[in-house]
């Protein structure tokens, strides 16, 4: 891709989830950005997850919908002092229904650099077979 | 931690008795606002990264949030009170014969210059990049840091 090398990169407002009804503890819920693309094989789904490990990410699959949730670590030292706000800090969360029908046993997930890369393997027999016809 | 100051101008605030009441107006602003569903004012300087820059005693912190960024991928420079955070990101989203469902991160160039508040000492500057979220530590100058006088 040329258009990305040259490209400068925005600022963008981080997406506050906008219903409230789902949250049970204070603090602010984040809506993380996603890319999510298919191949043939598999659907693949990345994250921008700043600041959450590993151990606070929690991803489930259930009834065709798929939900994320990261959980983030305080960054600040109890000493300092707030000079310049531009971005607030808080969970992710988002969820998705798949249409595609998912081998749950067979699906990865991978965080690095604050990034989620959940790899979700189709079903064999979903996978597009190419049908030829025959004359005749 | 919830409602820190969220609505603070990006020139660098004046402490003074009235923060305080400034904050809860700040706070009242952004719960009214929620109900109607507006979009709550953020002051930015509109260029990426956003940046949080705080202090301790001893040095400034500038973090950002750079997901999917290696640290070769960055150059940080400090020129006497001011530290610049260039860079480029890879999506890692461009992939041959792929269908897009949904196409948000973006990626590219970035370049931004961040104005220190005060002298700081350019030997003493330490960055990290832990899951995505830089953070530079820069030590004050010996002669910015406050200084406890005793009584004699």
């Amino acid at each position: 891709m040329t258009d990305t090398d040259t490209k400068e990169l925005k600022v963008k407002d981080k997406q506050e989830v906008s219903t409230s009804a789902e949250q049970t503890r204070p603090g602010l819920v984040f809506t993380p950005e996603v890319d999510i693309f298919e191949t043939e094989k598999e659907l693949v789904l990345l994250a921008d997850m700043p600041g959450v490990q590993t151990k606070d990410l929690t991803i489930d699959l259930g009834e065709n919908v798929l939900t994320l949730t990261g959980d983030i670590a305080p960054f600040e030292g109890a000493e300092e002092e707030d000079i310049l706000i531009e971005y607030e800090t808080g969970k992710f969360y988002r969820q998705f229904t798949l249409s595609e029908v998912i081998d749950q046993e067979r699906i990865e997930a991978a965080l690095s650099d604050g990034v989620l890369r959940l790899t979700l393997p189709k079903v064999e027999k979903t996978t597009p077979r190419k049908i030829t016809v025959t004359a005749g | 931690m919830i409602y820190r100051r969220l609505f603070d101008l990006p020139t660098y605030r004046v402490r003074s008795p009235f923060d305080e009441l400034e904050r809860m107006r700040s706070q009242m602003d952004r719960v009214l606002e929620g109900f109607q569903g507006a979009p709550v004012f953020r002051p930015t300087a509109g260029v990426f990264p956003a940046v949080n820059l705080t202090e301790d005693k001893d040095r400034y912190y500038v973090r950002a949030e750079l997901p999917g960024i290696k640290s070769g991928d960055l150059d940080i420079q400090v020129t006497g009170n001011n530290l610049s955070i260039s860079g480029e990101r890879q999506t890692g989203a461009d992939v041959e014969g792929a269908r897009y469902h949904r196409r948000e991160r973006e990626g590219g160039r970035f370049s931004r210059i961040i104005g220190l508040p005060g002298d700081v000492d350019p030997e003493k500057v330490d960055a990290r990049l832990v899951n995505g979220i830089l953070t530079v530590s820069i030590a004050k100058a010996e002669a910015t840091k406050p200084r406890q006088i005793t009584i004699s």
